[in-house]
């Protein structure tokens, strides 16, 4: 129940604190720290239980819902989901105490968005029922649409319409696919249900499943986003409050991977494997374009909405690879750019309150006002372009070592994406804090409030990148079950000789061990 | 006739009385709150009486009746929105000047006339049902005699009704002359026996489409639609989108399963054309405007065209899906034009997507109430739209009918589109306009209704169990 309990206490507190929010702000802050709060704490009590051995789901809970069509309330815990939700519920704090001065206007409201938001976002980590993954995947949306929409920047109605327009469209697609699905495993065994454990056998020929798989990529690659789709992105995250942008980038996007991760690869196992080149592809596109962007950016937000593409483009390189070490990569990708993004719209969101600009010709020389937020910048940027000792640089390492094996060619273009990232993480420094005073400004250092958000984010992200393995064991189980299905599965269809055997390959402990001898 | 078939009857004659009782009662006294009241209490004694036949049925009176689950369920229906349409109406019939108190008369006798469509087994039934409908909806709309756009409505659609009825009814005689039938299920023998369908027949099938296809306003027949959702009061508005359309409906669905009609390739796919057009059309035409009520008289046109799909998947299962949509669009559209409706006061329509503006900072619950609506039509989760879509298209899939589901999709993203933009207007910063009181039961039917979207949007299975289990042809 402790899974269901999760998703009610936020649905609850997201009531609470639009209620509360009519007489005083305050309380509508307080009560949506106190709930996610709760939340946190729940789900780290799960973390210190003793996992059992083979058993594959850590919490396990199905509820009926519409038993006519097969529809249950299933949700269940594995390793990544925990990790995710621990993520979520860190920056759902995160966020609501760096609201606490931007938004001053329709409060309790904002709260009950951002509470709702989090409810569909962790509900979408949970559901292993297709329908209500959908219902979840839609339900983040129509909150995200008012939080852009209502207290967003100069061209927020646009941006949130496009946001809506894209996510909605690809969803529908996915649902189309789920439905597919859905009738594909009813002929051929007769059960006709939406249930992620029995569909994970169904049985399909090989160009159905391409056609199925497309459905749901459409909806994971534009929540991604992947290049040719994301165009919705950067507005959406220019446009929206620092607390949305945090969200947007920092968890959204993350379940656009997790829907890779958790659904493509074990559902459509060998219709997966013949995408995988695109895939990685696309990914390598993503990371090399995405970097181009961002350094011809002049508005900073819009800069650090276009390292999020770049940086996704690592994902999904990683998980077309199919090996351990890089999925360990992409969850530590997906959890490290949670961090440094968001970290990152935080800092603008900071400056923006103080200087009210984003453009960054304005900017320059701000280090000797302000050396707190400075040196926090050079954190953050040096993040970003994946700097030993920091969490994006185990990320982005293991993710081109596992691509490595999978495509020695496109793991070598992925790595010149290191390179950009240096030169347009440089150029935020040189940029906003360095250089020359382009402008006098009169600003205040960070505030203590501030300062603890900002300590916080640092000592997660020096945390993962100096002792990463807790993640990584948390993980693992999940993802070896992941990859095993899908070995097998793609075997079993396409009788491939068993060339890419686990044993094979380098261990993962391996690679960690020399990793921490340097 | 016997004493069982009186009491089958029960809804409708309680429905043909009450407007009797109330031209008594204004004969000797005009109280607006009385008859306000006393139709709402026949209503809702109509629908009550639903339940009491339950254990009569199936029943039917030959050769015009038939009860059966399938009408008394669709009864229910009717009557249900009936009632909500009336529960809306008050403070915006009762700010009215002169004659008020007949609104709820004529609102009786069309309400008698969808009830009838909806126990007709014979096309003179058909025929008295649709007309009795149209002619009480003609003067609905032209209810408020002082305004132009009213009038000019009301005539509007006297003239073409007329002329589709002058269809349905020539289309009625094409297939007596042919087969010498006029009831439902004598047509399918008399079908079964020729096999192959004359070209009389057919010219009939035709013919009558126009006549139903023009209520359901359906592409091409629409034309009419945007014009007389603008120009009629706001509740009237409501009536026609809710009430003369599920009325419709039902018969259509009765007669077309009866003729079994999806066995016949040319209609399947006149049907799909209808189908396609009018959801691209009822869309497209959609996105540009700027009045809430022509907005929402092109999204029925397309909800309509996404409804008649059901036609063509030839199974009860079908019907089903076809009945928990008609109930979600119906709950979904009161909602939608009864926030028009509590808003507007007889001088002023508020109709303009201006005129909402800032409504969220000025009038959340109501915005919620609007909102809400209008994501359901758009079939966002944890609304009954949603539901109900899911629905249709599963049924659709299973039919293997995916052009249309196809486009439905296409649909709902260009749908969701101009739904945004009222929406977005609702959020945006307030301006500084008047808005009318609303009055406590305006407030309650609001609340009743929002219950209903997220009810039927997060636990919708207790419906779809009694619809599986009762809704059968």
């Amino acid at each position: 129940m402790i899974l269901v309990y999760l998703i009610a206490i936020l649905l609850t507190g997201a009531f609470l604190a639009w209620i509360a929010g009519i007489w005083s702000p305050l309380w509508s802050r307080i009560i949506s720290i106190v709930s996610l709060s709760l939340d946190l704490l729940l789900i780290l009590t799960i973390v210190s239980q003793p996992v059992l051995p083979g058993n594959k789901w850590i919490v396990d809970i199905n509820l009926e819902w519409i038993p006519q069509f097969g529809i249950s309330m299933h949700l269940a815990l594995d390793g990544l989901s925990l990790l995710l939700l621990i993520l979520t519920f860190f920056l759902g704090i995160i966020s609501v105490i760096i609201s606490w001065k931007e938004i001053n206007s329709k409060v309790g409201f904002f709260h009950f968005n951002l509470l709702l938001i989090l409810a569909g976002i962790i509900g979408v980590f949970l559901s292993l029922d297709l329908f209500l993954f959908y219902f979840f995947w839609e339900l983040m949306l129509v909150p995200m649409y008012f939080l852009i929409g209502i207290w967003g920047h100069e061209n927020r109605t646009a941006a949130s319409n496009k946001f809506f327009l894209y996510t909605q469209a690809s969803g529908l697609l996915m649902f189309i696919s789920i439905l597919a699905l859905y009738f594909v495993h009813g002929h051929s065994t007769g059960s006709y249900t939406f249930d992620y454990i029995q569909l994970l056998g169904t049985k399909m020929s090989k160009s159905t499943g391409l056609i199925i798989m497309s459905g749901f990529l459409a909806a994971f690659l534009v929540k991604l986003p992947v290049v040719p789709l994301h165009n919705w992105l950067p507005d959406a995250h220019t446009e929206a409050p620092t607390a949305g942008s945090l969200i947007l980038a920092a968890l959204l996007l993350k379940t656009g991977a997790y829907g890779l991760l958790r659904f493509i690869v074990p559902l459509f196992p060998s219709a997966a494997v013949t995408f995988a080149p695109i895939g990685m592809l696309l990914g390598v596109i993503g990371i090399l374009y995405g970097a181009k962007l961002a350094f011809a950016q002049t508005d900073f937000k819009r800069l650090v909405a276009y390292t999020s593409v770049s940086h996704m483009g690592f994902v999904i390189l990683g998980v077309f690879s199919f090996n351990e070490i890089a999925y360990q990569g992409v969850v530590m990708q997906m959890i490290a750019h949670g961090i440094s993004t968001g970290a990152l719209f935080i800092l603008v969101g900071q400056l923006y309150e103080r200087i009210h600009t984003r453009d960054l010709n304005r900017m320059g020389g701000l280090w000797g006002k302000a050396p707190v937020m400075g040196a926090m910048g050079l954190i953050f940027s040096m993040a970003s372009l994946g700097l030993p000792g920091l969490g994006n640089f185990i990320a982005e390492l293991l993710i081109l070592i596992g691509a490595f094996k999978a495509s020695i060619v496109m793991s070598c273009l992925a790595c010149l994406g290191l390179i950009a990232a240096t030169i347009y993480s440089l150029r935020i420094v040189q940029k906003v804090f360095l250089g020359n005073k382009n402008y006098d400004w009169d600003i205040n250092d960070l505030n203590v409030r501030e300062k603890i958000v900002t300590a916080l984010l640092v000592i997660v992200i020096v945390g993962l990148g100096l002792f990463p393995k807790p993640v990584f064991n948390i993980a693992r189980p999940a993802l070896l079950k992941t990859l095993n299905e899908q070995r097998e599965k793609s075997i079993q269809d396409q009788g491939i000789s068993k060339n890419e055997n686990p044993e094979k390959n380098i261990s993962f402990f391996q690679i960690s061990k020399l990793y921490f001898k340097h | 006739m016997t004493v069982t078939d009186f009491l089958s009857l029960a809804p409708l004659i309680i429905i043909a009385i009450a407007p009797v009782v109330i031209m008594i009662v204004i004969s000797v006294t005009r109280n607006y709150k009385v008859v306000y009241g006393f139709s709402i209490l026949s209503l809702l004694t109509a629908f009550a009486s639903i339940f009491f036949i339950v254990p009569a049925i199936p029943h039917s009176i030959e050769p015009l009746f038939v009860i059966d689950i399938y009408s008394l369920f669709f009864l229910g229906i009717i009557i249900f929105s009936a009632l909500l349409v009336t529960l809306l109406s008050y403070d915006y019939i009762k700010q009215l000047d002169g004659v008020r108190e007949e609104y709820y008369i004529i609102l009786f006798t069309s309400t008698l006339g969808a009830s009838l469509l909806a126990v007709a087994n014979h096309f003179i039934l058909f025929f008295l049902g649709i007309e009795t409908l149209s002619i009480s909806l003609y003067i609905l709309i032209a209810f408020q005699r002082s305004k132009d756009s009213s009038i000019e409505a009301g005539i509007k659609y006297l003239i073409l009704a007329s002329v589709s009825s002058a269809f349905l009814l020539f289309g009625m005689a094409l297939i007596y002359t042919a087969l010498g039938t006029m009831q439902f299920n004598g047509i399918v023998s008399a079908l079964g026996e020729s096999g192959q369908l004359s070209t009389l027949v057919i010219s009939g099938f035709a013919m009558m489409m126009v006549g139903i296809g023009f209520k359901l306003a359906l592409v091409p027949f629409h034309m009419w639609t945007p014009d007389v959702y603008q120009g009629a009061p706001a509740p009237v508005t409501a009536y026609i989108a809710t009430v003369s359309k599920g009325a419709v409906m039902a018969v259509l669905i009765r007669f077309f399963f009866n003729i079994r009609g999806f066995d016949n390739r040319s209609l399947l796919i006149v049907i799909s054309g209808i189908a396609i057009l009018s959801m691209f059309i009822g869309n497209l035409l959609a996105i540009r405007q700027k009045n809430i009520k022509r907005l929402l008289a092109y999204s029925s046109i397309a909800n309509m065209g996404y409804l008649i799909i059901i036609l063509l998947t030839g199974s009860n299962k079908g019907i089903q899906a076809s009945v928990f949509y008609l109930i979600s669009y119906i709950i979904t559209t009161i909602g939608a034009f009864g926030v028009i409706t509590l808003l507007s006061t007889c001088k002023y329509e508020a109709e303009k997507i201006e005129d909402y503006k800032g409504l969220f900072w000025k009038r959340p619950w109501v915005a919620i109430v609007f909102t809400l609506s209008l994501l359901s039509l758009a079939g966002i989760p944890l609304t009954a739209g949603f539901v109900a879509k899911f629905y249709l298209i599963f049924e659709g899939m299973k039919a293997g009918l995916m052009v249309l589901i196809i486009s439905m999709i296409i649909n709902s993203v260009i749908g969701l589109y101009y739904y945004l933009r009222v929406i977005t207007a609702m959020f945006s910063p307030a301006n500084e306009t008047e808005l009318p009181a609303i009055s406590l039961i305006g407030n309650i039917t609001l609340c009743l209704i929002t219950i209903s979207i997220l009810i039927l949007g997060v636990y919708p299975g207790w419906l779809i169990d009694i619809i599986m289990k009762f809704v059968n042809l």
